[in-house]
């Protein structure tokens, strides 16, 4: 058993200490964000802007500026890919969940690769293939790109959920006399739904994330939000590239602060083994 | 033992290989048309020559030209996987065996909120943070830990592992916790009783049953960092840098892709051995499944 001595008031403070430094390491960078996003002017050796403002706010969300047109950009490429993913993961991860396969070795193979090969070759020569056959700078090149890549984690992610589903209650609707699709539509995809969702919104933030497959394939024409922020962080204009970092931390904290709620431990369990 | 109804699984809308491959069909072509095929077209393109035919050279520029950055890629990747498991084994190892409730929520709470922030984000984070003129520096003079003068930017090879270790160790930290929440608490009890330091616990007891997650997840940081271009561009794009760097270069600059698929060629080598170790992992773990 643990003895119940009074914590030492060295060991609190060590404890203290710790955190507080761990804090600092983890919302240092984000606060730091934060601080350019609002300032107006800030030089060296200020340790704070001089002036915090929303000029640059305002400039990245006027009517027609290119941060508006760059998040609609990157919406819209980021719900075909959960889209198109989905439409061909779903089927495969029931498949791979329910189904006797054959091949099943290599299948498994297949949907491991894109995680564990440098993904940099694959972009470098889909850019020159797409170059050639004119899908380079298309919505629909980058979307094909991302697609590939969240395509793997949504087949994991479905199967995983497909899994976790009971399979004596399938039995049981099917004993009770209903067919196959039935049981399917009515039994194994309504239980199989949160792991569903949250597949979705992995490939949404994978593909609204998504840096270098864009940056290969989607020039000079489609520039998403990653791209447009990359852009004015090498042009020196930290308030801009503050601002749009803070659009693309938004999604990915909430989803943090989510995850559990979609992805059950009992999935989460059997993702990214 | 059950019974040979019961065996038979659930009853699949499906019947049959045919239809399980049909199923599957579609994901592999996706798969396999924008993933394998563009790999496959890496191994020929970096020994193909202008005019057709077999040549070494885009490999004897690769390493006349790149050599050193391809070693500081190596280095740069090692050394932050190495401190991404220290990290992950430190936190995870607290939320599973710390004393002090509050901490150990304290620390879930905290330690996750890089998971899902995106490189090119983290870059971004790090330029601003680590520069000269950056948060962390003014924190340093303002405590007295530096002198003003001494304050220098950390935007160099340190900036990149930091950026690197800010955003992956969370990742490996929630494997890993969670591979060590189904450890048996009675075998960290029997230890505990038997006057077992917590630190002789994690080390003896708990790391060699997580072993293969925390390898797993070493691994899979290790090739997605080999592959990231925005942080190194951000951070530290000028030589030496990390062969990502060098590979958007020979495109954007010479349309060189015979260099840059001998480049990538070199990092997938570089990844070669974690990932073969991973891909027999996660097989065995799936078809056991």
């Amino acid at each position: 058993m643990r003895t119940f001595a009074l914590p030492s008031p060295i060991q609190t403070l060590f404890r203290t200490l710790i955190l507080a430094l761990l804090a600092f390491a983890i919302f240092g960078p984000l606060l730091n964000l934060l601080l350019w996003a609002f300032a107006e002017r800030w030089y060296f050796p200020n340790k704070l802007p001089i002036e915090y403002g929303l000029t640059y706010w305002y400039r990245v969300f006027q009517p027609r500026g290119n941060a508006l047109a760059s998040l609609g950009t990157s919406v819209w490429i980021a719900v075909l890919t959960v889209v198109f993913s989905l439409a061909v993961a779903v089927p495969a991860g029931y498949a791979l969940a329910r189904l006797k396969l054959p091949w099943r070795g290599a299948i498994l193979l297949a949907f491991l690769l894109p995680q564990a090969v440098p993904n940099l070759p694959v972009y470098v020569n889909i850019a020159q293939v797409f170059y050639q056959i004119g899908l380079n700078g298309t919505i629909l090149g980058v979307v094909l790109v991302h697609a590939s890549h969240g395509l793997v984690l949504a087949v994991w992610i479905a199967s995983a959920a497909f899994a976790s589903v009971d399979a004596s209650l399938e039995e049981a609707s099917r004993n009770l006399g209903a067919s196959p699709w039935t049981c399917f539509r009515t039994v194994t995809l309504p239980l199989a739904i949160p792991g569903l969702i949250a597949s979705a919104i992995f490939v949404f933030l994978e593909s609204l994330d998504e840096f270098t497959g864009t940056y290969f394939v989607g020039v000079p024409d489609v520039t998403t939000l990653p791209l447009l922020m990359f852009n004015a962080t090498m042009g020196g204009n930290y308030q801009i590239s503050s601002i749009t970092a803070l659009l693309l931390l938004i999604p990915s904290i909430g989803f943090m602060l989510v995850v559990e709620r979609f992805l059950k431990a009992d999935v989460l369990a059997m993702v990214g083994r | 033992m059950t019974s040979a109804k019961a065996i038979s699984v659930s009853p699949p809308i499906l019947r049959g290989r045919g239809a399980a491959l049909l199923l599957i069909a579609p994901a592999l072509a996706v798969v396999g048309l924008f993933f394998v095929a563009p790999l496959a077209m890496s191994g020929i393109v970096a020994f193909r020559a202008a005019h057709g035919g077999f040549t070494l050279e885009h490999f004897a520029k690769a390493f006349d030209f790149y050599s050193t950055d391809l070693l500081f890629t190596l280095a740069i990747v090692l050394l932050s996987t190495i401190l991404i498991g220290m990290v992950a084994i430190a936190i995870a190892g607290y939320l599973t065996l710390g004393g002090h409730p509050r901490t150990v929520a304290a620390l879930r709470w905290l330690y996750r909120w890089p998971l899902f922030i995106p490189f090119v984000v983290a870059g971004q984070l790090m330029r601003t943070f680590l520069a000269k003129n950056g948060m962390l520096n003014h924190v340093l003079i303002g405590t007295g830990l530096i002198e003003p003068l001494s304050a220098q930017s950390l935007l160099d090879w340190r900036g990149i592992v930091v950026a690197f270790v800010w955003k992956q160790a969370p990742f490996v930290t929630l494997l890993l916790a969670g591979a060590m929440a189904s450890v048996e608490s009675q075998h960290i009890e029997a230890a505990r009783n038997l006057g077992a330091s917590r630190r002789r616990v994690l080390i003896d007891i708990v790391l060699p049953q997580v072993r293969g997650t925390l390898l797993v997840g070493l691994v899979l940081s290790f090739v997605t960092m080999l592959s990231v271009l925005s942080v190194p561009l951000m951070i530290n794009p000028n030589s030496p840098t990390m062969a990502t760097v060098d590979v958007a270069y020979r495109i954007s600059t010479f349309g060189d892709y015979g260099v840059a698929n001998a480049l990538c060629l070199l990092s997938l080598a570089l990844a070669a051995i974690g990932a073969v170790f991973y891909l027999r992992h996660a097989v065995a773990r799936a078809e056991g499944a």
